[in-house]
């Protein structure tokens, strides 16, 4: 099911000084290469813990830690976190450094030469989207938002094959949040990496995870699944709490477009007679039709304005939203409540591709 | 009032006195520096140690200098080395606290972040923790400096003095001029040798002045 493991945990358990319950109790858990797994649960879960367990910043009590397919509790956990990415949520900038000096930190700890910092530093500003005029700044003098961008880049910069994130997005506003976690998305598929991520917020573990691991408290893995299995089948009581209402919504918000039948809906090229207008709105039963020009959509007319008038002559009213097959079906479902003819309508850059109605949508989710 | 031709009669005398008065301080200030380094590493290594190191520094502190100057007498003379000995006893308090302050004023993000990153124990410690605590480390060096330019007035019952040479025959003389003099300059190298300080933490930590 998933591919080569980059990560597994195996019976991990760990049991602070003091307390009766283990944090993480015979925990199992593989990461696939590629993957971007999400740790989810409420506080207390032990998903931090399982975390910091991968890069050892916390020591397991017991279990076995494969890492790139090797012990990680046999290397020099410096050694082994060099070549991992580690962000955190308090960004955790070395204040007495420069930007450039942060993003460099593990190249320069790996000891590669100047002039490969320098040209890496150049490409991961251009990758995170920073500016060049930032690189002899402090930390100090950046807003939240660019910080955990430089933290992200600090993380990226040996170019390590697994990434641990703790709750990276957690601190920052939730417009800059968003933003930061479509460009992790675009990260992830771009420069492949695994990636394992904590959060204890569930849309962001659904949105982001290509797998969600939904933690309870003592560190029990309650499922494991890909987020439309979790959200479809969830496993337990548990689960479906900790999942919340509006689970329906949330799994629209998972499937594109693309998944559903699109149909051509009842449109008509604007050069067509009121006549064969009036045919197809009878043979969808609407009393609206689209204008088709040139392959593009140019809006919808009510029956009643026709009155034997050339379709060309008649003004339409614009669908506000636009899909196209990429979109989700959520944003669908907000195009199809907030427009007159109850539809969305679909089109990528070739033009119109079709149209998408609540029972097509409705129809997705029961099935 | 103010007999102004006595400074330049005494310009001589002045200026050894001033070199007495900034040895007097250096030196202390020196040596405090350097067991403070001891005692906050055995600090930082064994934490319970604190307690009773400070407390330590703190009985020391509130003994009163003249009396830390006569108990030395016996011990090592009527001489310079008893004025640094006491003189350096005096330092420690505030430099210690400030060392250990400084080091465990350094965010727990920015040490995580330096273990996540790789750094060995050895290399965290002299190149986040140890810099990151300068300012406060700094800081101390300041206010110990400070004390010690007013306490070595005090000396002046060993014979030396510094400017506390002038403030004290100034009261003997009633020649309010000598006791001005010792004052003022007092004021002055305690205020010049600040700046002095000011200027190296600047230049050490430059991130501490560009805040957005």
């Amino acid at each position: 099911m998933s591919p080569q493991p980059m990560i597994s945990l195996e019976g991990v358990t760990k049991m602070y000084p003091g307390l009766q319950r283990p944090a993480v109790d015979h925990l199992d858990l593989e990461v696939g290469e590629g993957e971007l797994v999400t740790l989810v649960g409420p506080s207390g879960c032990g998903k931090t813990t399982t975390l910091k367990m991968i890069n050892r910043i916390i020591e397991p009590t017991s279990g076995r830690i494969l890492v790139n397919g090797q012990d990680a509790l046999s290397v020099d956990a410096h050694e082994l976190r060099r070549g991992i990415g580690y962000v955190i949520q308090q960004v955790g900038l070395f204040p007495h450094r420069t930007i450039a000096e942060n993003i460099a930190t593990v190249p320069v700890l790996l000891e590669w030469d100047k002039g490969r910092i320098r040209s890496r530093v150049t490409e991961l500003v251009e990758i995170m989207g920073l500016e060049e005029s930032m690189l002899d700044r402090y930390p100090s003098e950046l807003s939240g938002g660019q910080q955990q961008r430089v933290g992200v880049a600090r993380a990226l910069a040996a170019d390590p094959p697994i990434m641990l994130m703790d709750e990276p997005f957690g601190a920052v506003d939730p417009i800059v949040r968003s933003r930061l976690q479509e460009e992790l998305l675009d990260l992830h598929r771009h420069l492949r990496k695994t990636i394992v991520f904590v959060t204890h917020d569930i849309d962001e573990a659904l949105y982001l995870g290509t797998r969600v691991a939904i933690l309870n408290m003592g560190g029990i893995l309650e499922q494991y699944d890909t987020p439309a299995a979790v959200l479809s089948d969830p496993a337990g009581e548990f689960v479906t709490s900790f999942l919340g209402g509006e689970r329906g919504l949330k799994r629209l918000a998972l499937l594109p477009v693309s998944e559903v039948e699109i149909s051509p809906g009842p449109v008509v090229d604007v050069r067509a007679t009121p006549e064969e207008a009036l045919e197809v709105m009878r043979r969808h039963g609407v009393d609206w039709v689209g204008l088709i020009q040139d392959g593009h959509i140019t809006g919808w007319v009510w029956q009643s304005e026709l009155d034997g008038r050339r379709l060309a002559e008649l003004e339409p009213k614009e669908f506000l939203v636009s899909l196209t097959p990429d979109s989700s079906l959520r944003e669908a479902l907000d195009a199809v409540v907030t427009n007159r003819a109850r539809v969305g309508v679909i089109a990528d850059q070739g033009g119109y591709l079709g149209m998408i109605d609540l029972e097509a949508i409705a129809e997705t989710i029961t099935e | 009032m103010i007999d102004w031709s006595w400074i330049g009669r005494n310009a001589e005398e002045i200026l050894d006195r001033t070199w007495e008065h900034l040895f007097l301080t250096l030196v202390p200030v020196g040596i405090g520096i350097l067991i403070s380094f001891g005692l906050t590493a055995i600090i930082l290594t064994w934490r319970r140690a604190y307690g009773s190191i400070t407390l330590a520094a703190g009985i020391l502190y509130t003994i009163p200098s003249l009396a830390l100057f006569a108990a030395l007498i016996p011990v090592v003379g009527l001489n310079a080395t008893n004025a640094i000995i006491a003189l350096t006893s005096y330092t420690l308090l505030i430099l210690v606290r400030n060392f250990v302050a400084g080091i465990d004023g350094v965010p727990s993000a920015t040490l995580e972040a330096a273990d996540g990153m790789g750094y060995t124990r050895s290399a965290r410690f002299w190149r986040m923790e140890v810099p990151l605590a300068l300012p406060v480390v700094i800081a101390g060096i300041r206010i110990a400096t400070i004390t010690t330019v007013g306490l070595v007035t005090v000396s002046v019952v060993l014979g030396l003095g510094g400017y506390g040479f002038f403030i004290y025959r100034g009261f003997q003389a009633r020649q309010i001029t000598q006791t001005l003099v010792g004052l003022i300059l007092s004021i002055v190298l305690a205020t010049a040798l600040d700046l002095v300080f000011v200027g190296i933490q600047r230049r050490l930590t430059p991130w501490t002045r560009s805040r957005a």
